[in-house]
């Protein structure tokens, strides 16, 4: 993965903009979901009052964070759930790798899971000679193509069907070309019936914990997280620490806001709410069921009260899908393993403004994402608290890499600024100047970058404080 | 190390939290909608007609009969159903009665383990369900000893027996009336059709994994 975006971002916008194919999937996939969230949500005052409610249901989910994730532990570990804690991404991925080595366990089937692509836990399996396969239909296509989902939800979006036969067709053995949509599920079916058949441990995400009961909920269509958790006789379940929730009874609203923002689905298909590995005397279903709990970062946006609500994010996907941005340039240009809106507050955080800052400047500050999130995390209000912690003093920083854009030129630009602008008789002298010379400022440096796209402004030959003096306008 | 871990990010979060606690008032409920018996019945009949599942209301017929019906509509060899639960004992007397052109009755024998060869040649399975939720259209299970989890995923059509009167106008009713917090079991499922995809270019397909049918028995007697 890059992993600089500073100047890769920059190409790979530019090479996102000029793909006219990507630019058609996306547009016509995001126009889709747009019109079906409107659907599913067409009362816009119980909608209003919906997402009120997940607001507040995961505001006080994070306002006892620790005591939550302690209840969980507990409850979880009273059912037979096995509980770890990962600080890092190496430490969860270790202890995936020490399961299947506890087990001899090779081959492992996986259910959709973001974290897990936070943790590149693919590759690093892989590097252990472990089997992976990924059964989401779309997961399962760009593991094919060796490729990292451009969504969160729809991860292989960026495709059209033609592209996605010739992949079928050439990387898996006996498969005819064909475009048929039915008949690419089928291939599908047929292939990774296989994997679930064999595989020896099954790993998943998680939608939401539940702290009272230590329950564990995921939301899916397809099946093959029902598949991944329920057939191999190990199941793993990896989750950030911040979906944990307080009651049984939160599930039903939060259930709505999900599927509603994600697909615009009242429901989706299975909700699989998992409580304990398998009881004495029940015939199916796991042995062993382990939950990693991981923190990568979130414990320190936790300690900022505004940033925070960064945490309240439940993955649904809709600010992509609502993201003019986004929709231009699709989920791979960004170059971290969440796209859009939400990835620009999210990945900066976590990896450091220094290797992330970037993303921050990539938006219109349109409230697009805002104005449907289903919990209502400000975004934009958050982007502009990261753009602006790139340039505060490191002392005054309060996110990793903070102040590394501040730099010499730019101080003494702002100094200059503020004494010409509070001192009356140099700004007249400067605006003399300006009046004169500004039209024939040579284009170079900023003021290159800024006219690129923009017709520079044609400066006035008098000042507006002196047309008010010549025009008799007088101060009350 | 994974102790120290665990400390580690408590202990963060712990500081994180501290000087910081804020009152944040109880989420308010859920509009509830309360429909009457037929409405129920109604809303989730359309809800999940309109994600591809079949339902039938059965008034005052006897349900294997019309389950017969639907089996020798198709083309299956064999039958997984679930002895010792009410849906399932009443199976073997309606075959007994007639079993022309209908599938083989068959029993989940034994763990998955020694099972599983089998389990994944089934054509279909009938479970009991122990409610529905009108407001979304789903049928709730909670598999057991008698009705494992897998019948309701593997073979491709699904046959789900549901009580009229077991249907809730919403899945926080049916939470509370219930009392799930009090007996989680192992595994709840909430389904509402057949399985189903959109990954191709957004087009709709059904089958990618678990059924490719879902078919709904409502049992609506003493009416």
């Amino acid at each position: 993965m890059p992993n600089d975006t500073g100047p890769n971002f920059q190409q790979n916008v530019s090479r996102a903009l000029d793909d006219q194919q990507l630019r058609k999937n996306f547009k016509f996939a995001m126009g889709n979901f747009i019109l079906k969230r409107k659907q599913i949500f067409s009362d816009e005052s119980e909608t209003e009052q919906l997402r009120q409610i997940g607001n507040t249901i995961k505001q006080r989910a994070l306002g006892q964070l620790p005591q939550l994730l302690e209840r969980l532990e507990q409850n979880c570990t009273r059912n037979g759930i096995r509980v770890h804690w990962a600080e890092t991404t190496a430490e969860a991925n270790q202890q995936v790798l020490g399961i299947m080595n506890a087990n001899e366990a090779t081959r492992l089937v996986k259910g959709k899971s973001m974290v897990s692509e936070e943790m590149g836990l693919n590759e690093f399996l892989q590097e252990h000679k472990i089997e992976v396969v990924e059964t989401d239909l779309g997961e399962f296509i760009i593991q094919l193509n060796d490729e990292k989902p451009s969504h969160i939800i729809v991860p292989a979006i960026h495709k059209n069907k033609q592209q996605i036969a010739d992949i079928f067709h050439q990387k898996l053995p006996d498969t005819p070309y064909t475009e048929d949509v039915e008949a690419l599920n089928a291939i599908a079916r047929r292939t990774l019936r296989q994997k679930f058949y064999k595989a020896q441990v099954g790993l998943s995400g998680v939608n939401f914990a539940v702290a009272e009961t230590g329950t564990l909920c995921l939301v899916e269509n397809e099946g093959n997280g029902r598949m991944s958790t329920t057939v191999p006789p190990i199941h793993i379940a990896v989750m950030g620490l911040e979906k944990v929730l307080e009651r049984l009874a939160d599930i039903p609203p939060m259930l709505r806001l999900l599927t509603g923002s994600a697909t615009g689905q009242l429901i989706t298909t299975y909700v699989n709410m998992i409580t304990s590995p398998r009881k004495p005397g029940e015939k199916d279903g796991p042995t062993e069921v382990h939950l990693i709990i991981l923190d990568n970062g979130r414990s320190a946006i936790l300690s900022d009260p505004q940033l925070r609500q960064t945490l309240q994010c439940i993955r649904c996907g809709t600010c992509l899908n609502h993201c003019p941005v986004y929709t231009r340039i699709g989920g791979h240009a960004y170059g971290f393993v969440y796209p859009g809106p939400i990835g620009k507050i999210l990945n900066p955080q976590i990896e450091g403004l220094k290797k992330a800052g970037e993303l921050a400047t990539a938006s219109s500050l349109c409230e697009a994402c805002a104005e449907v999130c289903p919990v209502k995390i400000p975004i934009p209000q958050l982007l502009r608290r990261l753009r602006n912690e790139s340039y505060t003093s490191e002392h005054l920083a309060t996110v990793k890499d903070g102040g590394y854009k501040k730099n010499l030129m730019e101080t003494l630009a702002w100094k200059g600024w503020e004494i010409i602008n509070t001192h009356p008789q140099i700004n007249a002298i400067g605006n003399k100047i300006m009046s004169r010379l500004g039209a024939r400022l040579p284009r170079i440096g900023p003021l290159k970058q800024w006219t690129r796209y923009r017709t520079a402004p044609k400066l006035a030959p008098k000042s507006l404080h002196q047309l008010v003096d010549e025009e008799g306008i007088r101060h009350e | 190390m994974s102790d120290s871990s665990r400390d580690q990010i408590l202990n963060r979060l712990h500081a994180a939290i501290g000087e910081q606690r804020q009152v944040i008032p109880e989420p308010a409920g859920l509009p509830q909608e309360s429909l009457d018996r037929s409405q129920k019945i109604e809303k989730l009949k359309a809800l999940m007609e309109a994600v591809r599942t079949e339902v039938h209301v059965i008034e005052n017929q006897d349900w294997t009969t019309v389950l017969k019906d639907i089996l020798k509509k198709r083309d299956l060899r064999t039958l997984l159903y679930a002895p010792g639960t009410p849906v399932g004992d009443r199976l073997p007397k309606a075959w007994m009665q007639e079993s022309d052109e209908l599938p083989e009755l068959v029993t989940y024998d034994g763990d998955i383990e020694d099972f599983k060869e089998h389990l994944f040649g089934i054509d279909a399975a009938v479970t009991s369900t122990v409610g529905g939720i009108a407001e979304t259209g789903v049928v709730i299970l909670w598999p057991d000893e008698k009705e494992p989890r897998l019948m309701s995923l593997v073979p491709p059509v699904h046959i789900a027996v549901l009580q009229a009167d077991k249907i809730y106008s919403t899945f926080s009713e049916a939470l509370q009336t219930e009392e799930w917090a009090q007996n989680m079991p192992t595994n709840v499922l909430l389904i509402s059709g057949p399985s189903k995809t959109a990954d191709i270019e957004l087009t709709l397909a059904f089958g990618v994994h678990g059924p490719k049918e879902l078919i709904v028995l409502i049992l609506n007697e003493n009416r």
